[in-house]
């Protein structure tokens, strides 16, 4: 196997130091790490070094919609944007919610070797929200399932949340909820405001999720049970997490880099680029959103890359599909909304990108862990980020099999460089390294 | 000239723009009243209706509109759409190009279509929105703007009011703004001409977000009536699905009010709020109507309704904004 030897990186945006990763580990760092016969030397000089990104919420879409992407398609642009891990949401088709359907996941993710791949489990069979999917199957099955989600989908039926929260406490799982009250979101098509009621698009109220995260907040302190939030996208949310963190109930959350951005405004526009569950919703909530993701109410930040083929979002806004790209233009985004806004530290960035996530989902330990700090002996799962490299977004050059990013023209602050997978370059030079490349 | 490409929005419109329209109109409404109706402005230019919604009467208004203009007329009406699996709205539009369409009139039910067949590249054509989901439908606001100044601001002398605006009148609004794209295209318009809105509904079936809409909101129609004597009424047409039941899709709707006969009760025009309204104030409505629900029959048939009347002056209002958009500088009537 190669060994590298990353000469100058800064590990966390701190002092520069040399880097040397064989089989696998971070073998020596500083003074020690010294190059070997064929060590493969990269510059290294100017470039921060993070753990690798773990991303908690990515839509693969195989099994069932490879035309939009598949396992090796999405892990090969997850690579790309610095990530050695994504979390494969349930929603494909057939629905994870069988062993069989999650080991198939989680063996087309080894064979494609770019990122770990986790399977998500549905909570619900086919997502429907009536009867509980065999959730100690796939925990136990070759795919060793820790997080249970019915994304897309809200688990709304209060009992069968109640049960699913209860039961994945036999192996330390947790229940990833995507909450919206389905009745108060009938037909909804954007944040419900201003802007709605000008352009005429069905409302999609913040109260809508906040009253769902507010009763499972409620739920996971009776029963004791860990609780996830995905894609947090209101002010109003954030008191609740706030509340709930405070009162000591064991309560997570995620915010997508879009909601770190992006606003309703944009339907204006009508392109359904902008259209994504949860919505877009005011500058307001931006602002709480970016305050929480700073001072910790908030955990992680994670993707919810949801590749969408061409002519699902080629026509009028309520008939397209719901979602927008994200594995490889996350980290641009946090390190322009968070880093150079001066409100968190790569020390951060490493915290809410890949070391929380990697404790929420439970694959921070063992020898495959994810996640760890940057430290003689762990596992190399290492990205190196260019911070001052200004690219501009060109969706077709993007490695995702589907084009729909919102970010298309626009120019992003920093670029990863190499990501490494146990001490295997699956991206150099800012370039993905094809298999036949690779000596494994 | 206007400087208009399209027409998607009411709010494509300044204050100048809407007068030269609605001007325009005038005289080719004074056309309409000669023997012989037809002008040759738009000979050999070809107009379609593009309809993905049944609308009769807006499709042959436009249609009446463009064929006295002497335009070819093609009627397509699109049912279904790339929700129910049927051609997609690309290439619907992809073949209008093809067929070299100068203007695309079109009605959607999705809110913004007309905005993506402008703006998506898909077709070089004029668009002009005949109304779009819960968004906009301008040439009905203009038609209405139309009829209001002949009746507020005409005299013996310009009996349409030309090169006149709507500056100090009061427009109350009333019924079912949530759903409304006449609603928020007469909002824009009317405030754009100078005048005041008041919009009058349950508070069920008003937009959360309406504050920021410039004109005034009460849930009293009998209030607004007594206290503020308004020029015009116009009442909106409540649609039977907003009533509750079966939504025809098997799904339970929950109703925005009570009862039909609690709304007519609370915010139909009958015959006593007819007699409370100032003389001079007329009563419109978009058509088409339901008679004893939002409007009664001594309403509607009263004297200062002048439903028929916006209806022969849509005709006239389209005719002005087709020429607008594909006649450029010509004269139209000398």
């Amino acid at each position: 196997m190669t060994t590298y030897l990353l000469r100058g990186a800064a590990p966390l945006g701190g002092d520069a130091t040399d880097v040397l990763l064989a089989d696998g580990h971070v073998a020596a760092m500083g003074a020690d790490a010294r190059a070997e016969g064929d060590t493969v030397e990269v510059d290294a000089a100017g470039l921060v070094l993070l753990p690798g990104l773990v991303d908690l919420h990515t839509h693969l879409r195989e099994p069932g919609r490879e035309d939009a992407e598949t396992v090796a398609s999405g892990t090969r642009a997850a690579a790309a944007g610095g990530f050695t891990a994504v979390h494969a949401m349930a929603n494909t088709s057939p629905v994870a919610d069988t062993a069989g359907v999650v080991e198939q996941v989680w063996r087309l993710g080894r064979d494609a070797g770019w990122v770990d791949v986790f399977p998500v489990g549905a909570v619900s069979v086919g997502l429907a929200g009536s009867q509980l999917a065999e959730l100690g199957a796939m925990a136990h099955s070759a795919a060793r399932v820790r997080v249970f989600s019915d994304d897309g989908h809200c688990v709304h039926d209060p009992v069968l949340m109640r049960r699913a929260l209860e039961y994945v406490k036999a192996f330390d799982g947790v229940i990833a909820q995507h909450a919206q009250e389905p009745r108060l979101t009938v037909g909804a098509q954007m944040h419900e405001g201003v802007v709605s009621a000008e352009v005429g698009l069905a409302g999609w109220p913040a109260v809508a999720e906040e009253a769902i995260i507010a009763r499972d907040v409620l739920l996971a302190e009776h029963v004791g049970s860990r609780l996830h939030i995905c894609h947090l996208s209101t002010a109003g949310s954030v008191e609740i997490v706030r509340w709930a963190k405070a009162r000591g109930i064991a309560v997570t959350a995620e915010v997508t880099p879009h909601h770190l951005l992006l606003t309703d405004e944009l339907a204006r526009t009508y392109d359904p680029l902008y259209k994504v569950n949860p919505p877009l919703r005011t500058a307001e909530d931006v602002e709480a959103l970016r305050g929480a993701l700073e001072d910790g109410t908030i955990d992680v930040v994670a993707t919810d890359h949801a590749p969408h083929t061409r002519e699902d979002k080629d026509c009028e806004w309520a008939a397209a599909a719901f979602g927008m790209t994200g594995l490889e233009t996350a980290l641009p985004i946090v390190i322009s909304t968070m880093v150079q806004t001066g409100r968190m530290t790569w020390a951060d960035v490493a915290r809410v990108l890949s070391t929380a996530p990697a404790r929420i989902g439970r694959v921070d330990s063992g020898p495959a862990a994810q996640g760890r700090p940057i430290a003689v002996g762990e596992p190399a799962n290492l990205t190196l980020v260019d911070p001052a490299a200004r690219w501009s977004v060109e969706p077709r050059e993007l490695l995702s099999a589907s084009t729909n990013t919102p970010y298309g023209g626009r120019e992003l602050s920093g670029r990863v460089v190499a990501t490494f997978l146990r001490g295997r370059a699956t991206v150099l030079d800012g370039a993905p390294v094809e298999h036949a490349e690779v000596a494994r | 000239m206007t400087g208009l490409r399209h027409l998607l929005s009411a709010a494509d419109l300044d204050r100048p723009t809407a007068v030269t329209v609605l001007d325009t109109a005038a005289q080719m409404a004074a056309t309409q009243s000669r023997e012989i109706k037809k002008l040759p402005t738009l000979r050999g230019r070809t107009v379609v209706n593009l309809f993905f919604e049944d609308s009769t009467r807006t499709r042959i208004s436009f249609e009446a509109a463009a064929k006295r203009l002497s335009a070819d007329v093609i009627n397509f009406s699109a049912k279904g759409s790339s929700v129910s699996k049927g051609e997609s709205l690309k290439d619907t539009a992809l073949t209008l190009q093809a067929m070299g369409a100068d203007a695309v009139v079109i009605r959607h039910h999705a809110s913004g279509a007309p905005h993506r067949l402008a703006h998506a590249g898909w077709v070089d054509a004029a668009v002009v929105n005949a109304g779009d989901g819960t968004h906009q439908h301008p040439t009905q606001a203009l038609l209405d703007a139309f009829t209001l100044r002949r009746h507020l601001a005409g005299d013996a002398d310009n009996a349409d009011g030309v090169g006149r605006d709507l500056t100090g009148r009061h427009v109350a609004i009333v019924g079912d703004v949530l759903h409304s794209r006449v609603a928020r295209s007469n909002v824009q318009l009317l405030t754009t001409l100078g005048a005041r809105v008041t919009l009058v509904a349950p508070p069920t079936l008003v937009p959360v977000g309406v504050e920021a809409w410039p004109c005034a909101v009460s849930y009293d129609l009998d209030g607004v009536i007594a206290d503020q004597q308004p020029d015009a009424v116009m009442m909106l047409r409540v649609q039977r699905e907003r009533m509750g039941g079966a939504d025809g899709g098997g799904s339970r709707t929950t109703s925005f009010f009570p009862s039909p006969l609690e709304y007519t009760r609370t915010f139909g025009l009958d015959a006593r709020r007819l007699r409370m309204l100032p003389d001079h104030a007329i009563v419109m409505h978009p058509g088409p109507m339901n008679r004893g629900l939002e409007i009664s029959a001594d309403a509607a048939d009263s004297e200062r309704a002048v439903i028929v009347e916006q209806v022969a002056n849509g005709v006239a209002v389209r005719m002005a904004v087709l020429y607008l958009l594909l006649a450029g500088e010509r004269e139209a009537w000398s």
